[in-house]
């Protein structure tokens, strides 16, 4: 296993909160920081909701993970890609998000996702 | 070839362990090797002992015991989210061990490819 | 690449974001309740022909069997048994579950 370098890609397809996909997935890409992989992250769908800016979860009586989106990048996971039309589609400019991400056409995110070894989907 | 399998569904709620253990069971029988079941998300409930199906029904809990003990297979449940839903040692089936979610990313690095079965 | 969508596409969006993002090439595979996508009738009718135009289209045959719906197959689409799904998973580089 040592030495071996794949191209690991999670895959965000689910609204934050209504369901524990969200936060799971950041568990196992957080994890994932320590085997040294290619590690991306993909937002589509209602996936891109996870990314919005102001989430405040006091109400629900549930943790707001969303600031730990900011900290992937002190884990040097720094390639957040998320879909244009999905962010048109709802409304959202990357304005509206929490991180600074790469948005792709929906053409550059098949192709990216075409590239990867593994994709994790939650 | 040597596949790695996610399951992130629990037992009966989701057809995703049923068509996940099929694989698992149609690819050892044509020679291929499991490198391991990782069982995340509410999947974790597919390892509880105390699951008792009605007798008219598949045990999907006890099937998976049997696979892994038939062809020695790796069945891991994930430790974080095993002990947010109430699964740990005394209660895990036969089989089945807990672990980190470092395993699962092991599976990603070692399997030639990693097939999800979800919602 | 081959993608592997478990839903009704009257229920969600799966089929529709595979067929908006993924590059042709490769296989779609049906399982589950997916399978419904491939039936003769169904208003998803119109995303299966693009789906068939850009993909090689498979369908799991237990699970078509399984809801009744085994009559009602479009023509071109292949069914596979699990053994065929597991060729299908080791023949190409990568696969993908729109979950």
């Amino acid at each position: 296993m040592e030495g071996i370098v794949k191209k690991f890609m999670f895959i965000n397809r689910k609204a934050p909160y209504g369901t524990i996909y969200a936060l799971e997935s950041l568990e196992v890409v957080l994890i994932s920081a320590a085997f040294d992989q290619d590690v991306s992250l993909a937002f589509v769908d209602d996936g891109v909701y996870q990314l919005k800016k102001g989430q405040q979860t006091k109400g629900i009586e549930t943790k707001n993970f969303s600031p730990t989106y900011r900290a992937l990048d002190g884990y040097d996971i720094e390639k957040l890609y998320v879909e244009q039309e999905s962010l048109e589609a709802r409304g959202l400019t990357e304005e509206d998000l929490l991180v600074d991400v790469t948005v792709l056409s929906r053409k550059e995110m098949g192709e990216m996702m075409e590239q990867q070894d593994v994709l994790l989907s939650f | 070839m040597k596949f790695g399998i996610l399951v992130n569904e629990g037992p009966y709620q989701h057809q995703a362990s049923d068509s996940a253990y099929l694989f698992c069971k149609a690819a050892l029988e044509k020679g291929h090797e499991i490198h391991r079941v990782f069982f995340y998300h509410d999947g974790v409930n597919n390892s509880s002992r105390l699951t008792e199906p009605p007798q008219d029904d598949r045990n999907i809990v006890n099937r998976w015991s049997k696979l892994a003990e038939e062809h020695k297979l790796d069945l891991v449940v994930c430790v974080a989210a095993a002990l947010r839903r109430g699964i740990q040692d005394e209660n895990l089936a036969p089989g089945f061990r807990i672990s980190g979610l470092g395993q699962l990313v092991e599976t990603g690095i070692e399997a030639d490819r990693t097939l999800t079965f979800g919602d | 690449m081959l993608h592997i969508i478990n839903k009704s596409p009257q229920e969600r969006n799966s089929l529709e974001s595979c067929l908006r993002v993924a590059q042709d090439g490769g296989t779609l595979l049906l399982i589950e309740d997916a399978v419904y996508a491939a039936t003769r009738g169904n208003a998803a009718a119109a995303k299966l022909r693009e789906a068939q135009s850009r993909f090689k289209v498979c369908v799991l045959q237990a699970d078509l069997e399984a809801r009744g719906m085994a009559d009602h197959l479009i023509d071109g689409v292949t069914t596979v048994d699990y053994g065929g799904f597991v060729d299908l998973a080791a023949q190409h580089k990568n696969c993908q579950s729109w979950l």
